[in-house]
């Protein structure tokens, strides 16, 4: 209980700084400012929040995205720049802010792996090995990078790398193998499926931290993370080998 | 400032166009020959005076080296970058231009870069502007096509500064259309805008959602259009010639110009005929023909029109939707009246376009909506609202040469990413950050942006400082970089140079080159064309008196008439021009009826068959008021 007491207030507590660093509309001085004054509708300056908290949603997975894109709509005629052509200079900059701040936020929530990536981000959890980011990194610079191979896949991994590097050469030898090129599409709609499954199971762990979230306690959230990250690990890998096969096949 | 007059400008290769919102509609703003569209095209001529428009294509035949054209094509961009432009177009570079240096052209005696000679077709747009709303007119939304990197719309953006106009708002051309296209619509839906146009290509997709319009994908190539259909024609005619004719007339200007000027005439004419026939006037006077039937047209220009199908491809697999999901499409630029160009269309939407509306219009019509949002929006455009999206990735360089990601394309703008750095030494003051923008995995594949030099930080040792560095993608897709040191708090310094770019200077410098901006000169001009217009109606008026309209006047009507042209002939030489229209409008409304009635005779001589040319109409709407607004009537 003491956790579900500590996690709720939290994310009141995200709602009340907000509240505390703009105690007043800078225009009219209402007191229900946010992004943008409820009264009188001027823009006001960006406060920290996460993406959440921006949206004044808490922080859990399984998201309406509808109702998502119509906050995002409703807060886009409150907050983009051409909104305020005519403006000062001040508010301008604010709006700017708050703008791109709104689809940032937008962008990264709407997506369910970029959701779940931001979370993990949030408490504290980084998955830059297996991030794209870093595996193009490591491939244009040549240098080695730790892989985690899912163990469920070892087998059909390893079979998949052997079949890629002998399609390679004979790609260098000007040969053409329409069988092999068979074989690795075969594995290549295998993963694919694999991926779809780890969409699935990544959903089953969002309804696990939301649940946390609300009566769970640290370690059980922590629990429900690492399980994420794992999930993500695995997925990421995948999307890697898809991405190596189509370079391969295409190439 | 808001009852101040904004104008929407679509600055497009071949042509260009001004428009503004009137009441709930937007319309394009004529030239003074009564045009709406101004060719890109400037002249310097033999007296040093700037010819922008239909007046400079004259010089294009006559004396090419005095005139330039396509002039987007450079904006932006460097001298290493336009190689294969230099092959097809008869740019003349300055022979003193450094590596890396904006690029500069010659035009008769003169030198110019880019951004000015698109400043001085700006100029063009905004004194028509002027002359249309008799005020100064000082703020402006340009259009750039989606695909448009960084330093090419940055370099849009110093056009308009050049020209004397805050340009609040670069807004994507595709975009422009479907805001345009909406209006019209006002339907929800996701719609397809294709535009072709002279020298860029655009694919955007947009969802319209009760008045909001969020673009989804864009793709394009900003090296790709009817120039290139023109330039394949030439080159194939120049072959021909050299083939039939022996004669090798690929180095003579002036014949490269007229072969020019007819395969356009032929390409136009191929969208409604089945054939055209080429006829070029040659040196010693002979004569280059060749019939072109549209099967041969197609199967030429062919290759060309495919490579928009990549980026339409793209462009619907980013925003992650099938053909069959798209409602409509939408035709924007002349060459998507090639009727090969709509089958292609056809094909990879599976939808018959959209041709409503005017494919050489809409998108000044369009930005002319977004210049009305941006000053405040009512009525029609008060609940409109775009968000439009960044076409390229953005990237830093990262160890071993290679692109690293912030923002990605497609991005909705404005957009942020933020990057922490650090030192590698101890006491290291300076860090120098590489910005790139394009899709690719090497940084040296992708567009170079500009270098930051993050200068003034603490020394500390090496590792310990943080610094913070912001980048942001604002509402026209042009980068803003800021940076703050977080041990200290300090804001770092940021040093910027663009790759291709002017620096703020020298803007400042060509726009106090450029004298249009001062009210003193738009006073000036005012004078002068007020007076001009004062001379017309009252030549038009001494015209008419010999019609045998004006002895169907009353003899009130005849003496107030003749009153007023007195009036107007008493003044129109001072210098106060509010007088001077007044009383242009006072003759104006007293000869109204005189002008219906002559319209009322010439409508009916021309009935008869018989030609209108003595009928005192024929300088339409150049001929003074009288007649002009009789024709509206």
């Amino acid at each position: 209980m003491a956790g579900a007491e500590l996690k709720s207030a939290l994310v009141v507590a995200g709602q009340i700084s907000q509240a505390e660093a703009t105690p007043a509309c800078w225009s009219c001085g209402d007191l229900r400012a946010a992004h943008f004054c409820s009264a009188c509708g001027k823009v006001q300056p960006p406060v920290p929040a996460d993406y959440f908290g921006f949206f004044g949603f808490p922080r859990k997975l399984n998201l309406d995205t509808g109702k998502l894109e119509k906050e995002f709509y409703a807060l886009s005629r409150r907050l983009h720049p051409d909104l305020f052509g005519q403006a000062g200079d001040r508010e301008r900059a604010w709006s700017l802010e708050q703008s791109s701040r709104l689809n940032d936020a937008y962008r990264t929530l709407k997506d369910p792996i970029r959701r779940t990536e931001y979370l993990l981000h949030l408490e504290g959890i980084e998955l830059e090995e297996q991030s794209k980011r870093a595996t193009d990194k490591a491939r244009a610079t040549g240098e080695l990078k730790k892989q985690v191979v899912p163990p469920d896949l070892l087998e059909e991994v390893f079979e998949l790398n052997m079949q890629l590097e002998e399609l390679r050469m004979q790609k260098r030898m000007g040969e053409d193998d329409p069988a092999l090129v068979e074989e690795i599409r075969a594995a290549k709609v295998f993963l694919e499926e694999k991926n779809d499954a780890h969409l699935n199971e990544l959903r089953v762990e969002w309804t696990r931290w939301d649940k946390e979230i609300d009566s769970g306690t640290e370690q059980d959230r922590r629990k429900v993370l690492n399980a994420m990250l794992d999930v993500l690990n695995r997925r990421n890998y995948i999307r890697n080998l898809v991405r190596d096969v189509n370079e391969a096949v295409e190439g | 400032m808001a009852t101040d007059y904004i104008v929407g400008i679509d600055l497009g290769t071949t042509n260009s166009l001004v428009a503004y919102m009137q009441g709930d509609s937007p319309v394009v703003i004529p030239g003074d020959d009564g045009v709406n569209l101004v060719p890109s095209v400037v002249a310097l001529d033999e007296k040093h005076q700037i010819i922008v428009g239909n007046a400079a294509r004259r010089y294009l035949i006559d004396t090419p080296e005095r005139a330039v054209y396509s002039i987007k094509r450079l904006m932006g961009r460097g001298v290493e970058d336009i190689q294969e432009e230099l092959k097809l177009f008869p740019f003349k570079l300055a022979d003193d231009l450094g590596h890396g240096e904006v690029l500069r052209i010659n035009m008769g005696e003169r030198t110019y870069t880019p951004p000015e000679i698109s400043a001085l077709i700006l100029r063009q747009l905004k004194r028509n502007a002027e002359r249309f709303f008799g005020a100064p007119v000082t703020q402006a939304v340009i259009t750039v096509p989606a695909y448009f990197n960084d330093a090419q719309r940055q370099a849009t953006k110093d056009a308009g500064r050049i020209a004397g106009l805050n340009v609040l708002r670069l807004v994507n051309e595709p975009t422009a259309a479907a805001l345009a296209y909406g209006l019209d619509k006002k339907k929800n839906g996701t719609v397809v805008v294709y535009d072709l146009g002279g020298g860029t290509f655009d694919i955007s997709i947009l969802k319209l959602h009760d008045g909001i319009f969020e673009v989804i994908a864009t793709n394009g190539d900003t090296h790709l259009g009817g120039d290139d259909i023109d330039n394949l024609l030439i080159a194939i005619a120049l072959d021909d010639i050299r083939g039939d004719l022996g004669l090798d007339l690929r180095r003579s200007g002036e014949t490269v110009a007229r072969v020019r000027k007819g395969v356009i005439e032929a390409k136009i004419a191929l969208s409604a005929e089945m054939s055209a026939k080429l006829e070029v006037d040659l040196p010693g006077g002979k004569t280059y023909q060749r019939e072109i039937s549209r099967e041969v047209f197609e199967q030429m220009i062919q290759p060309i029109i495919e490579r928009t199908a990549g980026p339409c491809r793209q462009a619907l697999k980013d925003a992650g939707l099938k053909p069959e999901q798209i409602d409509d499409v939408v035709l924007v630029g002349g060459s998507t009246r090639i009727p090969k160009v709509r089958r292609l269309v056809k094909e990879l939407f599976k939808l018959e376009p959209h041709t409503d509306l005017n494919p050489d219009e809409v998108v000044a019509l369009g930005a002319a909506v977004q210049a009305h949002i941006l000053g405040g929006g009512s009525g029609i455009t008060q609940d409109m609202l775009l968000l439009d999206v960044t076409p390229l990735s953005l990237g830093i360089e990262v160890a071993g040469g290679v692109t690293d990601k912030i923002i990605l394309r497609n991005s909705t703008v404005p957009a942020s990413a933020t990057q922490h750095y650090t030192t590698q030494v101890d006491g290291q003051t300076n860090v120098a950050i590489h910005v790139l923008q394009g899709e690719r995995e090497l940084a040296r594949d992708c567009r170079s942006l500009a270098r930051f030099d993050l200068k003034g930080i603490p020394p500390m040792t090496a590792g310990m400082p943080r610094i913070e560095v912001k980048f942001l993608i604002d509402a026209n897709g042009i980068l803003r970089v800021s940076a703050r040191e977080q041990r200290s708090g300090k804001e770092a310094e940021i040093d910027v140079q663009p790759t291709y770019g002017l620096t703020d200077e020298q803007v400042e410098n060509m726009l106090l080159e450029s004298y249009d901006f001062a009210e003193d000169d738009f006073r000036q001009r005012q004078v002068i064309e007020t007076r001009r217009e004062a001379d017309t109606i009252l030549a038009a008026l001494a015209k008419a008196k010999n019609d045998h309209a004006w002895r169907e006047l009353g003899d009130e009507e005849r003496r107030k008439a003749e009153e007023l042209e007195r009036a107007l002939a008493a003044v129109k030489d001072g210098e106060d021009y509010h007088e001077i229209r007044v009383r242009i409008d006072a003759l104006n409304e007293a000869t109204m009826r005189l002008a219906e009635l002559m319209m009322d005779t010439a409508v009916s001589t021309a009935l008869k068959g018989k030609t209108m040319d003595n009928s005192g109409i024929e300088e339409g709407p150049q001929a003074g008021h009288p007649m002009a607004k009789a024709e509206f009537e």
